[in-house]
């Protein structure tokens, strides 16, 4: 497990804000392993969801290099970049994002449909992978019956249900209380044990922590903040 | 390519799953929305079906009216302005034909009887053979004879109205009736209704009915201009309108435009052309209706994108491709029109079958009627759901998502 996932060099972001360029990344560099477990530390405004959005391509920078396992990220097409989301990337969003006509199995299957995955097989998945975040007595409940652990619980399995090769994790405890936050904070740290990459990006030091291995991110400009051993 | 087809199959059946699923959950707006489309395919399918049954019923009766007959109507020549008996006798010795019938009208009779009098009167000319064709003509007393015909006699049979206006409450069998001023003894009575054909639907019915030989006597004239043609058995219209013709070519000396003929199937012609035009007429109204309906599915299709924008982000950070996400919006205004369009051909059957039961006409289902409010409806919900759904699969992920 200690091949390069991602490698990104001097990458720049502007944003067109009127007649002015803004910019909201200043030459990042930053590498991550497979199996690593990463936090992003930055206040409001740093930059640090714009970072996120480009780690899985739902941005494209404007300058600088980005590959992804062998994918050279700033050359791809729209339809590309879909399939790296659909295939390598997992997303977790602040406030958990279900669709609220569909249960937690179907929230779950989403990508997979996406992925093209049929019906049988996507449920298996679905159901194996909400066993594993501790909600199989919760299968066939709408978002609105899941307290709001519960439906970040089903939002990690929907990012997982692909098998990707990294978890993308913006403020994951942010709509949450101190126990809740928690108790998602140490699924993290077992999912992180069983292998899989995350990146979290969060405003909070104390949850930041969490991570293995912390990055600061201000105005634009990231700076290593060295390893945490205490996990 | 396998793999990738089975991938669209699966991604296909899911889109009409969660669209019918979207659907529900907006109940009074998907049936709002669906009204314009329900309104234009009900109107398309009542207005085809119920032209469809007016022309069936019409068609028919024409059919039971004059079947086995041809109308000759003579213009004449500076030479020859008419037929007279001879040639119509000549046409009836014709092999092709079993009899004629020919009509005198006098229009505008003046008919009196003591102090009562009633002018424009319409008063007809028949012979003999005419009665011999139809004897359901006559209700009470006598038909006319060959008797009448030959001695043009003062003889007439009269009909209900008549009846009514000069001989309220008497029989009128063997008393006396003035027709411009000339006495008429009355034989007979006879049915409107029976007497009706195709002539009677553009010029009326006659109220009286006289020798024919009479009739030219009152009109100073030896010719008659209008007849009917009764086919001998088992010959078509066709064989004995071409007889007729050249017999009476030769009556004419080969001049040209001196008479027309109309065979039934001439008439059906015409008759359909019209109501096709009609039902074209009426469909294209129809069919604004259901431009609204589909303006009104582009509104809704429209106004569902913006406000799920969030949801297209998401579904796009899941790893939705663009494709993927146009084809749900499409399927879900596919779904929207085709609902309406099924509910407007249900809809448009129930309302013309009660149409054709009030109006008396035959209720015919018309297939081409329901596929097209079918094809219709489908084609209006991708057309008019193209543009949204192509701005939904066009958002950019980063702005839908940021919206949350």
């Amino acid at each position: 497990m200690d091949s390069i996932f991602f490698r990104m060099e001097n990458i720049n972001k502007y944003y067109r804000m009127g007649d002015e360029d803004m910019q909201v990344l200043r030459d990042v560099n930053l590498e991550i392993r497979e199996g690593e477990y990463l936090s992003v530390l930055g206040p409001s405004g740093s930059g640090k969801s714009t970072l996120m959005n480009i780690i899985g391509c739902l941005d494209t920078a404007t300058s600088g290099q980005y590959i992804l396992r062998d994918h050279v990220i700033e050359d791809m097409t729209e339809s590309e970049l879909a399939d790296i989301r659909s295939r390598d990337v997992g997303f977790v969003f602040q406030n958990s994002q279900l669709l609220p006509r569909l249960d937690a199995v179907q929230n779950v299957e989403l990508p997979l449909i996406y992925a093209g995955v049929s019906q049988r097989e996507r449920s298996r998945r679905a159901r194996e992978m909400l066993e594993r975040v501790g909600l199989a007595d919760r299968m066939g409940h709408y978002p609105n019956q899941l307290s709001g652990g519960q439906q970040q619980r089903v939002a990690i399995a929907r990012a997982l249900v692909t098998n990707p090769g990294i978890l993308l994790a913006d403020e994951p405890t942010g709509a949450l209380d101190q126990k809740t936050g928690r108790q998602i904070m140490q699924l993290f740290r077992e999912l992180n044990d069983e292998g899989r990459s995350i990146i979290m990006i969060t405003h909070d030091m104390n949850i930041a922590a969490n991570a293995k291995r912390v990055v600061h991110i201000i105005d634009g400009v990231l700076t290593e903040g060295g390893s945490t051993s205490d996990a | 390519m396998l793999k990738t087809l089975k991938g669209a199959l699966i991604m296909i059946g899911e889109c009409f799953r969660m669209s019918l699923n979207n659907i529900r959950g907006a109940k009074v707006r998907s049936f709002l929305t669906v009204l314009g489309i329900l309104i234009g395919v009900m109107a398309v399918i009542t207005l085809i079906t119920t032209v469809n049954g007016v022309t069936g019923s019409i068609s028919d009766s024409f059919m039971s009216m004059g079947a086995g007959t041809l109308t000759v109507s003579v213009t004449g020549s500076d030479l020859k302005t008419g037929m007279t008996k001879a040639d119509l006798e000549a046409i009836a010795a014709l092999p092709e034909v079993e009899g004629v019938a020919p009509t005198v009208s006098i229009s505008n009779a003046r008919v009196s009887r003591g102090g009562s009098y009633e002018s424009r009167i319409s008063v007809s000319g028949k012979n003999a053979y005419y009665f011999l064709s139809n004897p359901e003509v006559v209700t009470r007393g006598r038909a006319l004879s060959f008797i009448d015909e030959d001695n043009m006699t003062y003889v007439c049979l009269i009909d209900s109205e008549m009846i009514e206006t000069f001989f309220y409450g008497v029989d009128p069998v063997g008393l006396n009736l003035y027709i411009n001023g000339i006495p008429f003894q009355v034989a007979g009575v006879f049915s409107a209704e029976s007497t009706e054909n195709i002539a009677s639907i553009f010029l009326g019915s006659p109220s009286i009915l006289i020798p024919y030989t009479t009739a030219m006597k009152m009109n100073s004239t030896a010719e008659v201009t209008s007849f009917t043609v009764y086919m001998a058995d088992g010959m078509t219209s066709d064989t004995v309108s071409a007889a007729v013709e050249e017999a009476m070519d030769a009556m004419f000396s080969f001049e040209e435009d001196t008479f027309t003929i109309t065979t039934m199937d001439a008439i059906e012609d015409t008759m359909e052309t019209m109501m096709g035009m009609m039902t074209t007429l009426l469909a294209g109204i129809a069919s604004i209706a259901l431009l609204v309906g589909g303006i009104g599915i582009m509104n809704m299709m429209l106004t569902t994108v913006t406000e799920r924008t969030t949801e297209i982000g998401l579904k796009k950070a899941l790893g939705a491709r663009q494709w993927q996400i146009q084809l749900q919006f499409l399927i879900e205004s596919f779904l929207l029109s085709l609902i309406g369009g099924l509910a407007g051909i249900a809809l448009g059957l129930l309302l013309s079958m009660i149409l054709s039961n009030v109006m008396g006409t035959a209720f015919r289902i018309s297939t081409d009627a329901i596929l097209l409010g079918f094809g219709f409806s489908a084609a209006i919900g991708i057309i008019f759901g193209w543009a949204p759904a192509r701005k939904a699969s066009r958002l950019n992920p980063i702005d839908a998502l940021r919206s949350m």
